[in-house]
């Protein structure tokens, strides 16, 4: 099922499949190695909910619910061991 | 001298590796993008006394032309040339930081890779062969640690050896199905004879912002390839398909040699995970966060560590006038801070003490003894006595950034600071005010947008700095005394709290007027935890100190110098001694400058008492604009000068408050004019130092306004402090205005919208 990452759940993982927004936020999503393809584990919500954090390309990364809502994925579920 | 430049991603360990290799003092944070200038240093090899200049540019992940420390880099590389470029790539993150480097051998220009954290590697199990990583590059890869120091002759070698040839520009993209037009667009750079031919040409189909402007006659070929272009995953959006081509190529050919490390989370949680895990978690994060605070805070202000005091365990008398009295305060446990402090000012007043005793046994004059004891050594050693704390601070702090603490910092409160149009990232420059404005404003360079950094810079003196804290404490301490009222540090906290208040307010505000735009994105790396190296603190703490202690040696020294001329000379160019000021420079000035302090309660209005020293607050406010230090010292001289005698035994902060309360009793101003006068030292022009930073650190055109901004703030919040002060019901009419001002601003923004998306 193919959806935005600001709409996965703790654990879920995916494979990206479009990268949407445009300009500076766009370019720096592409940069950081968020391209169409790449495997994308939620690893975490900050205390208030928001931004989140993403394990990709084996690091670390945290964007905002409003840059995730750009990325859209094909869900691959939660895997067993949620945080 | 061959030149060197050092290019690789935020995090990588560049800055960690630039010490080693120029043993230049340089900091290095464990925070995305710390360094943003380009810094120098000179590499010389012990055995063969080769040697090289080395440039560290600031961390960048890619080459796009949206931030100024990726500007700065590229601009660096492409205009200077440098022999060769060393490009740093983090073994432990081998596909992100190959994202830059196939960006960077795009150009025409010799490149060595360090790939540093091997020793990292080794110890995951993993193991990259640098061989057939260079192989496929085209370039030597030498494997290096530049923690331990490991390997970085060899490095330096195959940079020596690699400089002596040229190298051409290659593309590293993988079923890019742009590839053709960059090719031909590379061959049309190269017969106009424009260097850097591919890399102009990989920028130009990208759509690059500063390339189209730098070439704009090969545009439409760019346009037109786009108009016969079809894909379906990627529509005409050529800057994915070669971020993508990028990608591909480095999964495919490059990060071969690394064991696939995505985490899952069944995968063993390493020590870094777990700490994560607590220090992010839902419930705890927060109130983990304000202890961690409160901690620091408390080890360099603290007065009494332990409260010892509340308990009565210590006798108050303990121990008496010993050489470490300072360690005991009124019974408890001085912080480490205050100890320290305690200890500096007792040797600083004895190097005072034998100067005078010696002068004066000399035959000196008395207004040379004035001035080197009173003027130079009184204003010099009354700035160096915050030292301790403020390096103290700044040593927190740095364990705080090293650690990675400060990025999950960001990370917790992002969310509170959009609602301001700043990022989380705001939140360091503005939480090391507290500290001192002028590294905290050096700070704001993470920031990344123009209106974010603005934004930030003006209200970071209202998070008021360890110079304002005496200023409050005298006043305050003033106000109980007075007025009967036994809590003077619910004042001190309420200011503190007024200014956080009002940095909020203001932020708002600007967001709505002044810097409208969107708010910045907050897409950044959370480095793994690890231990701070000492060696990178103590850098890092005598970094920023060296700031203070410049600060203190030439701008403070000379303003203490002109204030106690101003004070000690008539405009008859004759000396005064201590007990004329009335008819001194200054005093005259402040006289004249007095109605201006009217409205906020410390102008005209106060009875000048047969000394006539009505005029005392308002030329102790501006002694302030110059250094905030100088406040309670102005208010000291003054009443000394006006025959008051003081107990030289006091402490610091008790002679504070004996000057204040002197000037207060004469002049019989109540507590809304003294709270008024703490405002306007806290939200009025910060200082010299600090005033000057903020002029080289805020974006073009933005100087003026501040300054407006900060006099303008200033003058309101006191204003409004002495009117509802002095009559309760005046805060119907502040209410009324501000709400009309509201009202006002979103009246005007909706009639101008900005943007389509900027409804304020």
């Amino acid at each position: 099922m193919e959806k935005s990452l600001n709409s996965f759940v703790m654990g879920e993982s995916g494979i990206i499949v479009s990268v949407k927004g445009e300009g500076k936020i766009r370019r720096r999503l592409l940069d950081m190695g968020i391209t169409p393809g790449a495997e994308v584990y939620l690893r975490k919500k900050a205390p208030l909910g928001d931004p989140l954090e993403i394990t990709l390309r084996g690091y670390e990364l945290t964007l905002r619910k409003d840059e995730a809502s750009y990325i859209y994925l094909q869900s691959e579920g939660t895997k067993e061991g949620k945080e | 001298m061959k030149r060197f430049a050092l290019a690789g991603n935020p995090n990588s360990g560049k800055t960690t590796l630039f010490n080693p290799l120029t043993g230049s003092s340089e900091y290095v944070g464990n925070w995305p993008g710390v360094t943003v200038e380009k810094k120098v240093g000179i590499y010389k090899n012990k055995k063969s006394g080769a040697a090289a200049s080395v440039v560290d540019l600031p961390g960048i992940y890619s080459l796009s032309p949206y931030t100024p420390e990726e500007v700065v880099s590229r601009n660096y590389i492409l205009d200077e040339k440098p022999d060769c470029l060393i490009n740093i790539v983090d073994a432990t993150n081998l596909e992100r930081n190959l994202y830059l480097t196939t960006q960077l051998l795009e150009m025409d220009v010799p490149v060595v890779i360090a790939l540093n954290m091997m020793d990292a590697v080794a110890k995951n199990g993993d193991h990259i062969d640098t061989e057939k990583l260079g192989e496929a590059l085209g370039v030597p890869v030498v494997g290096i640690s530049a923690l331990k120091e490991e390997h970085l002759d060899a490095l330096m070698s195959a940079a020596i050896i690699a400089s002596e040839q040229p190298r051409k520009g290659h593309s590293f993209l993988k079923d890019c199905l742009v590839q053709n037009l960059i090719d031909s667009l590379n061959h049309d750079y190269e017969t106009k004879g424009i260097p850097n031919a591919r890399f102009h040409a990989t920028k130009l189909v990208e759509g690059d912002e500063i390339e189209t402007k730098l070439e704009p006659e090969f545009m439409p070929r760019v346009d037109a390839y786009k108009a016969t272009f079809k894909n379906q995953t990627f529509g005409t959006d050529f800057e994915a398909i070669i971020a993508d081509a990028r990608y591909k190529y480095i999964s495919e050919y490059l990060a071969i040699s690394e064991t696939k490390r995505v985490r899952k989370a069944s995968e063993k949680m390493t020590l870094s995970d777990k700490i994560d895990r607590l220090m992010t978690n839902k419930w705890v994060a927060l109130p983990l966060f304000a202890i961690v605070l409160f901690l620091i805070f408390h080890f360099v202000f603290g007065e009494d560590l332990l409260y010892l005091n509340p308990m009565g365990v210590v006798d108050s008398t303990f121990p008496g006038d010993g050489p470490f009295a300072g360690l005991f305060s009124n019974g408890g446990i001085a912080s480490l801070g205050v100890f320290l402090q305690s200890l500096l000012t007792d040797c600083t007043n004895w190097l005072t003490d034998i100067t005078r005793t010696g002068m004066s046994n000399a035959g000196a004059q008395a207004w040379s003894i004035g001035l080197v004891c009173d003027g130079v050594m009184g204003g010099l050693f009354a700035v160096l006595s915050f030292l301790p704390q403020i390096a103290l601070l700044f040593f927190f702090f740095s364990i705080l950034e090293d650690s990675g603490y400060m990025a999950r910092i960001a990370f917790i409160l992002d969310k509170i600071f959009r609602k301001y149009g700043l990022s989380g990232r705001a939140f360091l420059p503005m939480i090391m005010g507290f500290g001192c404005s002028v590294p905290a404003m050096m700070n704001t360079r993470t920031l990344s947008t123009d209106n974010e950094r603005t934004s930030t810079i003006r209200v970071i003196p209202f998070f008021s700095c360890g110079a304002k804290l005496p200023i409050i404490l005298a006043v305050a301490g003033c106000v109980a005394e007075l007025f009967g009222f036994s809590h003077p540090e619910l004042i001190t906290l309420g200011m503190y709290f007024l200014g956080v208040a009002v940095a909020l307010v203001c932020v708002l505000l600007m967001k709505h007027t002044t810097l409208k735009g969107e708010t910045p994105p907050f897409i950044m790396e959370l480095p793994s935890y690890h231990l701070p190296q000492p060696r990178a603190l103590a850098l890092h703490v005598w970094d920023k100190t060296k700031h203070f202690v410049k600060k203190a040696f030439t701008i403070i020294l000379a303003s203490t110098i002109l204030i106690w001329f101003l004070t000690h000379f008539a405009w008859n160019w004759s000396y005064l001694p201590d007990e004329d000021m009335g008819q001194s420079i200054l005093a005259s000035l402040g006289k004249l400058i007095q109605p201006i302090f009217t409205p906020l309660g410390f102008g005209s209005q106060l009875n000048g008492g047969q000394n006539g020293t009505g005029w005392t607050f308002g030329v102790a406010a501006i002694s302030g604009l110059i250094a905030k230090e100088n406040v309670i010292g102005t208010f000291g001289t003054l009443a000394a000068s006006l025959g008051h005698v003081f107990d030289p035994d006091l402490d610091e902060n008790a002679a504070g408050i004996a000057y204040v309360l002197a000037i207060a009793k004469d002049t019989g101003i109540g507590i809304p004019g003294l709270l008024s006068f703490i405002a306007f030292n806290i939200f009025a022009i910060p200082c010299f130092a600090a005033t000057a930073t903020a002029k080289s650190e805020l974006p073009k055109g933005k100087f003026k306004g501040t300054i407006a901004f900060w006099l303008g703030t200033a003058y309101i919040v006191s204003m409004a402090i002495y009117t509802i002060g002095s009559w309760w019901w005046t805060c119907f009419i502040w209410a009324g205005v501000f709400a009309l001002a509201l009202y006002l601003i979103h009246l005007y923004n909706r009639n101008h919208p900005l943007g389509k998306k900027e409804v304020a």
